[in-house]
């Protein structure tokens, strides 16, 4: 495999005697799409949150686009997008002005910022919708456009938690096919969800369970160990072995 | 910077799409002044006052003209004795009866001296003290006039009731430093908390923080517009208190509005503050309402005297930094004082705000752990 831009060795956090991430040792590599899936409560936001840099670790290693969580956290911050389940974008601004402001957030210049606005309206058939405001949008609409901006900037890496939560069947089915044509793009995807039928398209998928990852691997090879149709299949016999 | 000012300049447009907050930040302290304005205005104008001339001579016709002529009354009628003061004030468009008694013109010119009464409708005290304020002031013109230069011949009209002062101008004078008060802390205080707890609720917070932004930018980003449209709310006001109700500004202009930047600053930390501890907008303007405005209007010298609280309601209020600010301000706009009789009650003013800036960044960090 190719460039880690994830590497996590022994990480601990606690929050007082509250253990939430228990040892945890894993790496992505770039280009990846890597399904981080776990049941609620199993520390997976609070992973997320340590490697985006909005909390500090307790112990362990952690480096994230080739800088060290504990000392370059703006670093980090510079090269990743993050989108979560809540909308992200302003729902009183228009879709040029979202796109403008992030753009000015991460530092684009002005050119490049109108640049891209005029790939991403191209390429998501968006022309009509520039002067929108985005509670005018379509909720496919708005998702699609949430995880662009998140790329806007072309980070290293994108965090997506749990982005397609309350969208129907078939929107997911698009928003995954974007998902597809970012991590082709070079840009390594970092999801985390709770539909087991998204993480059959990860690359690799890793099952966290109280504190601790119990399971990472490709979603074939996952099947044949623990002898199971489906990730799904997978996933119970983890986290409910009885 | 760049990516400060694209955020400052989206928060704008947050503020100028959403009339509601467009409304609360203009349209509120607009209203206030003027309700608060009129509701205690001093202004008579075309009051009835009705007239029991029990001597009718030319001095009493004289005194009556001037009254009636001087655009503050009207006369509604003229009485014939006692028993009709009972209804024509019963009735409701006069206000206030003028009785002579009889022989006024003889006694003014023999004895030196004559009485009058002002029998006014207390049903409406505001009104009537305005009125006999009035008369009184109009009658006391009067004999100056008809004693001439030389007034070493002591002439005296007695109005049976005397005003020594107008209760309504001081009133007056005091809504305008608490309305500013009041607005100032409750816009720059919900108007903060509302729009940072907005964001979380809507989870564009969280996208920010995992922005190169810095957390301080983000607040200080958020808390700029405001700052600088609450600035310009101060303006409008004294403008508008100014231009509406004649009142002016006794001392330094620029100490007042240095005075009214710190305590915009308080009062937006103050909403920072609360947003640290609200999980939701109802939370914050809860707070906001609850907490800020009901003990400003009551506890902070707005409306009622400390002086006359009950020992305990004195140290409650003794820890709201308007109570700090009414006297402030009262001093600058009203008294004309300097800087040297207020330190005290700025220097309480600069100690709040630093203790809201500590608490909300270790509000702040406990929430980022």
């Amino acid at each position: 495999m190719n460039e880690k831009v994830i590497y996590v060795k022994n990480l601990v956090k606690k929050f007082g005697s509250f253990i939430a991430n228990d040892n945890l040792s894993f790496e992505v590599y770039a280009g990846e799409i890597f399904g981080f899936l776990g049941a609620n409560g199993a520390g997976k936001t609070t992973v997320i949150r340590i490697l985006s840099g909005l909390s500090k670790p307790t112990s362990g290693e952690v480096n994230v686009a080739g800088f060290d969580a504990y000392r370059h956290s703006e670093q980090i911050k510079k090269n990743i997008g993050y989108m979560c389940q809540k909308f992200s974008l302003y729902e009183d601004l228009t879709v040029k002005e979202n796109i403008i402001l992030y753009g000015g957030i991460y530092g684009m210049s002005k050119s490049l910022i109108r640049e891209r606005l005029a790939d991403l309206l191209a390429k998501l058939h968006f022309k009509e919708y520039e002067n929108k405001m985005i509670s005018d949008l379509p909720l496919g609409l708005r998702q699609k456009l949430a995880f662009s901006v998140a790329i806007l900037h072309e980070p290293k890496i994108v965090f997506l938690d749990e982005p397609t939560g309350g969208v129907d069947p078939i929107t997911r089915r698009q928003f995954w096919e974007t998902i597809y044509e970012t991590a082709s793009r070079g840009i390594t995807v970092f999801v985390t969800t709770h539909y087991m039928d998204e993480a059959e398209y990860c690359d690799r998928i890793s099952i966290m369970n109280e504190g601790r990852i119990v399971a990472l691997d490709t979603p074939e090879k996952l099947k044949k160990q623990y002898d199971a149709a489906s990730v799904e299949e997978v996933f119970i016999k983890i986290a409910r072995p009885n | 910077m760049k990516r400060f000012l694209g955020f400052v300049k989206k928060e704008f447009l947050h503020i100028f799409r959403d009339y509601r907050t467009l409304f609360i930040l203009f349209g509120i302290p607009a209203a206030q002044i003027l309700i608060f304005g009129y509701a205690v205005s001093t202004d008579i104008k075309n009051a009835g006052v009705a007239v029991l001339d029990l001597s009718h001579d030319e001095i009493t016709q004289k005194l009556t003209d001037k009254i009636v002529s001087s655009g503050f009354f009207k006369k509604t009628g003229t009485l014939l004795n006692y028993n009709d003061i009972d209804k024509v004030l019963k009735k409701g468009k006069t206000k206030a009866v003028i009785v002579f008694e009889n022989d006024f013109g003889k006694k003014l010119i023999s004895e030196g001296k004559a009485s009058l009464s002002i029998i006014s409708d207390g049903s409406e005290p505001n009104t009537a003290t305005l009125i006999t304020g009035y008369t009184t002031s109009i009658i006391n013109d009067f004999t100056m006039e008809f004693a001439g230069p030389n007034s070493n011949n002591s002439i005296r009209i007695l109005p049976e009731v005397k005003m020594l002062y107008n209760p309504a101008l001081k009133s007056h004078f005091m809504f305008v430093p608490g309305v500013v008060t009041l607005i100032l802390i409750l816009i720059c205080a919900l108007m903060t908390s509302v729009t940072i707890t907005r964001e979380k609720e809507f989870g564009t917070m969280e996208v920010l923080l995992v922005s190169p932004l810095r957390p301080v930018q983000i607040i200080l980003g958020k808390v700029m517009p405001y700052f600088i449209l609450s600035f310009i709310n101060v303006l409008l006001i004294l403008l508008l208190s100014w231009l509406v109700f004649g009142l002016p500004v006794k001392g330094s202009i620029i100490l007042l509005l240095a005075e009214c930047m710190l305590y915009i600053l308080m009062s937006l930390t103050l909403g920072i503050l609360i947003s640290t501890v609200s999980k939701t907008m109802q939370q914050a303007i809860f707070i906001s309402l609850i907490g800020i405005m009901l003990p400003t209007i009551l506890l902070s010298g707005f409306i009622y005297p400390i002086e006359n609280m009950p020992k305990i309601y004195d140290y409650v209020s003794s820890v709201l930094p308007p109570r700090y600010f009414i006297v402030i301000i009262k001093n600058i706009m009203i008294k004309g004082t300097g800087l040297m009789y207020i330190w005290k009650e700025t220097l309480i003013l600069i100690i709040m705000t630093l203790a809201f800036m500590g608490l909300s960044v270790r509000n702040f960090k406990i929430r980022l752990e």
